[in-house]
Order: structure tokens, then C-alpha cells, then sequence
């Protein structure tokens, strides 16, 4: 966890992904910790199988825009490498780049792997998970956006309990082995990521 | 009062709800879809009012007034270009005036996310001379659609909300307040509601009388707010709804804030302007969608002795969405500083067709069905089936509005183009595909229409549709389609030989066809078995 008034996100992936998922756990976690929060995601067409985002801003003052403005975000941290790149120019200097290293590959056109690892690197301080085997790890492949969450834990502004909190909010519905699974995606993406 | 995380979409529907609304109406579409989902919830908890998926944006519309008529709250909600469907009911009910408050609300699409258009609400609330709350957050989103109601019940005509992609489908905390009841049931007098030529004008006069006091009403709405800085008349601002935040983004920290008019109602709240204009050299107008504020203003001679800037003078983008960064631009801060954008500029992702789905099996047999053929169309609809546009599929040649399909298909085919095919979802056929049936029908064109049911209305998160299994069949041959030209497929690989048969003999058939393609949607069928 980090302490700050304010920490303004970008949730990157692919249609499918879970980036709602995540979104709904930090939001409702940073809501009970006394945050403003506005979160603007992406509904319809484009959640086919395309490029989502969603802007994630918590602050303890008055959040205007719902968009985070390029050079503001605090963090982006994706799901997916290729998405990673997609909203770099929205990290403000010495805004931090968590991403996993699976690749979702839908398109003809998709970069090879390394050179795309090589591009995240070039951000200082950037993390790169390998949320698909640690998500196997867990039990489902399925929980690789949990990975993700755990990952950026440390980096948040708000508090792990309340994370893990949210997270049994959001799976326990789905039982009992879907909720294990995501507890420990997330204990092994925030181990990863220490 | 309760705090509660919600859309942009379902705050104006819980607005609704405590507003004392007897019935809501709408048929989905991006944006706007959230809207009747969050209603369809709450009614069949509260089993107290009535939430209903529509066949069309103009039957929502006509059954939202029908309940206006017996003197009780209703809501219609849509999105953009579904406004153009109910134009002709929206149009006239500005005149009918209303009994219980009526409030039609529209999410547009700027930046065209999941749209064909970006057309500008707005102007149909002026068009119709109706008033119209632009809200900039969630909270106003809530707040106005209760006092929409109020409005419209006051002076007697509909009420318009106007939202926007990024308000419809961002989160953010609302506070809500103590619900009304319902209204009782009263009804509507004859002669209002009788549209003849000689109601119609008294209706009309009716209206045009009451705008002087529309404008009166929208100067002193509470949700606009003109702040004026004495230190510094250099530039003033009028910004609208969502694009009052990102000005206000722009002097988060308070320092060197211009002149700020926020504009929140319509009519145009003149005085208001008037007062920021006057004390001001320089206007800059932001607002989202078309410049229907900074039109007014300009006029033809623009404000003489003023400089007057927005998206007519080029300083911010007419097409496509506002962000805070091209409104920075337009108040002549320099850009923040940022991160670098990678080396390479990443591979565009576009939207595709599930994996499995069964649209995918209906145009892999299509193409066959067509190869050969060089002067083969296939025009196209509005549904997750447009993207056969994209490769592998390269599929469809047109995708214009809802319904346009059939009927491009059959003027296609008196222009000579053979074979001219028309591809359309169970649910766009009955939002406005029947009619233009019937006119291929009557005429019997030489021409294939193969409706895809897959069950649902797939692209907006899977509402029901009317016009699918045995009801949609019924429906083609009632229009008189001959029986033995209403072909019912299975869009599955193992029978893709069939059903290219299928496609090349009704191709072959000089009159009209029916192609009904019946597979459920692969991501309805997996709901469906996660709730059973």
C-alpha cells in the first residue's frame, strides 16, 4: 500500500478479460477507505474481443473529469502486454507500468513478444508478470486479472484486507473453488511482484 | 440520505424510481442500455412499477406517452440514433403536452464507441422546443431526472435528459434521497391529445407561447453556475455538461481559474451568457457533441468587439469526443508532462466475433454460397453481426441503421444488383425490418434476406427479443413470403455443406427468400447456465 490523496489508474486488457473485475474490487475497496472514486469503462461493441480500458481515479478531494488526463495517471497496469503500450502516454513521469507477460493474441498483425517486453522495460521501475502460469498455479487461468490485482497490491492507495475483502465479494457467488482460486491468484501475484 | 456507487445510466433510472415513475420503456443501445437493465432490476423487486423492454425506439416511446396520457410518471430512454426512430411520436408530444411528467432520456455517442453517427441530442430538444438537463456528474444525473419530472408536470410538455458516453458509462458515488409515490390515474383531455389541424394549431400556439418562459426557467435553474473572476477578464468560459469537468480539471489547483459560465439546461440560459460575455474580451465554448451553444452565439456576425473560440473557429475538434487534454489545448495551457509512447505504435484491436459464435458459420457459408457470383452485395445490419465486416469474414458490404438491410437489398435489386442478399438479427428485424418485408414481399423482389437468430439481442448485453424462434417465422410468412421459400438453417460447421445448398437454391430462386439462421448466442447460453 502507498499513502497519497489521490491515485489515478488505467486499467488496460482485452474484451473478456476481467478489467471491470478488478476495477470493482479497488473501487469498492477505495470507497469504504473514504475515497471519491469515478470510473469510466468501456460497455458494448468494443468489449468484443477489442482493446478495453477503464480509467480508475480515487481521491480524497473532488474528482472532475472522468477521463484521467495524459500525463496524470499514477499507474497502469494491464492484463495483457500489447495493451500495456496502448496508454503509455498517459503515465505521468515517474508513473508506473505493472503488466502481465501473456500475450492475447486475436489480430494478424501481433509484435513479437521480446521486443514488446523491451518496450515495457524502457519505462523505469516497470513490472512485468507472468500472470498466466501463476494463475495456473492458483488453480484457473481464468483468475490471470486476480494475478494482475496482487501484483499492484503494494502499489495501491489502498489496503490489501480490503482488496481481499472485495475480491470474496465478487467470487464468492461463483463457490467456493472459484473463490479459493482467486485468493491465492492474488496472494501469488502480489508475492511475484515484492 | 444513502451513498451508493452507480453508471451514469443508473442514476438517471434511480432518479427515476424516487421521482414516483409508474412506467419506464426503451429498446437497447449503446449507451443508453443501462439504463432499462437497472430498471428491469428494481421493478421486479419492487414489483411496483413497470419496466419493459420495447420492439423500437418508437413503440417505447408511444407506450412511455401512453402512460403520461393517464396522468402517471414515465420514462423512455434510448440512444441517439434511436431518437431518430421515435422522432415522429417526439416530435407531436411537444405539442399534446403531457399528463404525468414525461421524461425521454437520450445517451448519445460522441467518438462513435459503438455507433453509427455522433449526432447531438441536443438539437432535437431545441427542434422540438422542448427543455432539456445536460447533466456533468452523477449526482446531477440523479438530481435532474427528479426534477425533470417536476418540470414536466409544472408546464405540460416533455422533458429531455441528454447524456453522453463517458457520464452513461462511468461509476461514481450518488446520494439519494427520500422516494415520491406515484401519481393517481387521470386522463388526458380530447382535445390536447387530438392532433387535427384545428388542436394542433391551438397546441402549437400553446407552445410557442411558453418559450419565453422556458428560457426564464433554464436562466435560474440551479445546475447552471456563473462564476466570475474580477482580477481577470481575459478570457471567460462556457463549458457544458461533461466538458465543464474537463475544464475544471484543467485548474484542479484553483490558480488562475478564468471566468466560468457552466450551462447545464436548455433553452440556452441567454441572460447568463450575457453576463459572462460582457465581462469578458475573449469566450471560449466547450461542449460535447455539436457547437450548439457557440452557434448561437456566433450567429452570422459573431459578438462584435469579442473574440469568440471553440469547435467553429478550429481550437477544439468538431468531430469525435472531448478530452481534458484537447480542452487544455483550447485554453492555451501547455500539455502536461508524460511518459513517452512506445517505439512502435501498437497493433489497433478491433471488436470481433466470439469464438463459436454462430454469425461466424452463417457468413463462412455465405462467402461459399457467393463465390463465383461478381456482382454479388450483401448489405448488412446494426448487431454484432456487422463484424463480418472484418477479415477473416470480409463479409458484408453496408451497415447503415436499423433495418435499412431489407430494404437497401430490395432497391438494390431493381438497380440490377444480383444476387443481392441482406443479412439481419432476430431482434433488428422486429425493431425495422418487417415493414421493408412486406414491401419485398408485395413486390416479390428477386432477392435473400437471411435473418440470423441467435435468440437475443447479443451486442447490448442480451435483452429479449420479440421476433425469434416460431413467433419470427410466423411473422415472415404472414408478411407472404411463400412457405416454400422460408429456409430454416443451423449455422454449425458440420452442416456448413447444407447450408451453402440452402443459400445457392434460394439464391437461384428468382423471387424472394427467407434464409432464418437459428443459433442461440454462445455468451447468452453460457449466462443462461451459470444462473440455472
Amino acid at each position: 500500500m502507498t499513502t497519497s490523496r489521490k491515485q489515478d489508474i488505467i486499467l488496460a486488457g482485452v474484451g473478456g478479460q476481467g478489467i471491470l473485475s478488478i476495477a470493482f474490487v479497488i473501487d469498492s475497496a477505495a470507497l469504504k477507505e473514504g475515497f471519491n472514486v469515478k470510473q469510466a469503462e468501456v460497455h458494448g461493441m468494443a468489449q468484443r474481443g477489442g482493446a478495453v480500458q477503464s480509467h480508475l481515479r480515487l481521491s480524497k478531494d473532488r474528482i472532475y473529469s472522468d477521463l484521467i488526463p495524459r500525463g496524470e495517471a499514477d499507474l497502469i497496469l494491464s492484463v495483457e502486454p500489447l495493451e500495456a503500450l496502448r496508454y503509455l502516454d498517459f503515465l505521468r513521469p515517474g508513473g508506473k507500468l505493472i503488466t502481465s507477460s501473456t500475450p492475447f493474441v486475436n489480430i494478424p498483425d501481433y509484435p513479437d513478444k521480446d521486443a514488446l517486453i523491451g518496450q515495457v522495460r524502457r519505462v523505469p521501475g516497470s513490472v512485468v508478470i507472468d500472470s498466466e502460469a501463476l494463475a495456473k498455479e492458483a488453480g484457473t487461468s481464468k483468475a490471470q486479472n486476480t494475478v494482475m490485482l496482487g501484483a499492484a497490491a503494494k502499489d495501491l492507495v489502498v489496503g490489501e484486507d480490503g482488496l481481499r475483502e472485495f475480491i470474496r465479494v465478487l467470487f464468492a457467488p461463483r463457490g467456493e473453488k472459484i473463490l479459493e482460486s482467486n485468493l491465492k491468484a492474488f496472494e501469488l501475484g502480489r508475492r511475484a511482484a515484492l | 440520505m444513502t451513498k451508493e456507487i452507480l453508471l451514469g445510466d443508473e442514476a438517471v433510472a434511480l432518479g427515476a424510481v424516487h421521482a414516483g415513475l409508474t412506467a419506464g420503456y426503451s429498446y437497447p443501445g449503446t449507451p443508453a442500455s443501462e439504463i432499462m437493465e437497472y430498471l428491469v432490476r428494481a421493478a421486479r423487486r419492487a414489483k411496483t412499477f413497470v419496466a419493459a423492454w420495447s420492439v423500437n425506439e418508437k413503440t417505447a416511446f408511444e407506450e412511455a406517452l401512453g402512460v403520461s396520457f393517464a396522468g402517471r410518471r414515465a420514462l423512455v430512454s434510448m440512444k441517439h440514433v434511436g431518437l431518430n426512430v421515435a422522432a415522429d411520436p417526439f416530435m407531436s408530444a411537444a405539442l399534446t403536452g403531457v399528463g404525468g411528467g414525461f421524461v425521454v432520456v437520450v445517451a448519445d455517442d460522441p467518438g462513435m464507441h459503438s455507433s453509427q453517427n455522433e449526432q447531438d441530442s441536443r438539437f432535437y430538444a431545441q427542434f422540438a422546443q422542448i427543455p432539456c438537463y445536460e447533466p456533468a456528474d452523477h449526482q446531477e444525473a440523479y438530481d435532474m431526472t427528479r426534477e425533470a419530472f417536476d418540470l414536466s408536470e409544472r408546464i405540460n410538455i416533455p422533458v429531455m435528459i441528454r447524456l453522453v458516453t463517458r457520464l452513461s458509462h462511468s461509476r461514481a458515488g450518488v446520494e439519494t434521497g427520500e422516494a415520491r409515490p406515484q401519481n393517481g390515474l387521470r386522463y388526458g383531455d380530447r382535445q390536447c391529445w387530438t392532433l387535427l389541424p384545428m388542436n394542433a394549431r391551438a397546441q402549437f400556439k400553446r407552445l410557442l407561447e411558453l418559450q419565453p418562459e422556458l428560457i426564464k426557467i433554464s436562466e435560474g435553474s440551479r445546475f447552471n453556475n456563473l462564476e466570475l473572476n474580477p482580477a481577470d477578464r481575459s478570457l471567460g468560459v462556457i463549458a457544458s455538461g461533461i466538458a465543464h469537468n474537463y475544464v475544471l480539471e484543467n485548474f484542479r489547483d484553483g490558480a488562475n481559474k478564468p471566468s466560468i459560465l457552466k450551462v447545464a439546461t436548455y433553452p440556452v440560459p441567454e441572460e447568463l451568457i450575457k453576463r459572462l460575455v460582457a465581462h469578458v474580451d475573449k469566450v471560449l465554448v466547450a461542449e460535447e457533441g455539436y457547437p450548439l451553444i457557440e452557434r448561437s452565439l456566433k450567429g452570422f456576425y459573431g459578438i462584435p468587439g469579442k473574440t469568440l473560440i471553440g469547435k467553429l473557429s478550429g481550437h477544439i475538434p468538431l468531430a469525435g469526443e472531448l478530452s481534458p487534454e484537447s480542452v487544455r489545448a483550447a485554453l492555451g495551457m501547455k500539455p502536461l508532462e508524460r511518459q513517452a509512447p512506445s517505439e512502435f505504435k501498437p497493433a489497433g484491436r478491433p471488436p470481433q466475433l466470439c469464438i463459436g459464435c454462430p454469425h461466424a458459420d452463417t457468413f463462412k457459408a455465405l462467402n461459399k454460397a457467393l463465390e463465383g457470383q461478381a456482382k454479388s452485395n450483401v448489405f448488412s445490419d446494426i448487431g454484432c453481426y456487422t463484424l463480418g465486416y472484418f477479415p477473416p469474414y470480409s463479409a458484408i458490404n453496408t451497415c447503415v441503421c436499423m433495418g435499412a438491410s431489407v430494404g437497401m437489398a430490395k432497391g438494390a435489386a431493381e438497380a440490377g444488383v444480383f444476387p443481392a442478399v441482406a443479412v439481419i438479427g432476430d431482434s433488428t428485424f422486429g425493431h425495422s425490418g418487417i415493414t421493408a418485408l412486406l414491401s419485398a414481399a408485395a413486390y416479390n423482389t428477386n432477392m435473400v434476406v437471411i435473418v440470423l437468430d441467435n435468440c437475443t439481442v447479443a451486442m447490448t448485453g442480451g435483452q429479449p427479443t420479440f421476433t425469434s424462434g416460431d413467433r419470427l417465422l410466423k411473422i415472415v410468412e404472414g408478411v407472404g413470403v411463400p412457405k416454400e421459400h422460408i429456409r430454416v438453417i443451423t449455422p454449425l460447421p458440420k452442416f456448413h455443406e447444407q447450408n451453402i445448398r440452402v443459400m445457392k437454391e434460394e439464391i437461384a430462386h428468382p423471387g424472394l427468400s427467407v434464409i432464418v439462421a437459428v443459433r442461440e448466442c454462445l455468451e447468452e447460453a453460457r449466462k443462461k447456465n451459470k444462473r440455472e
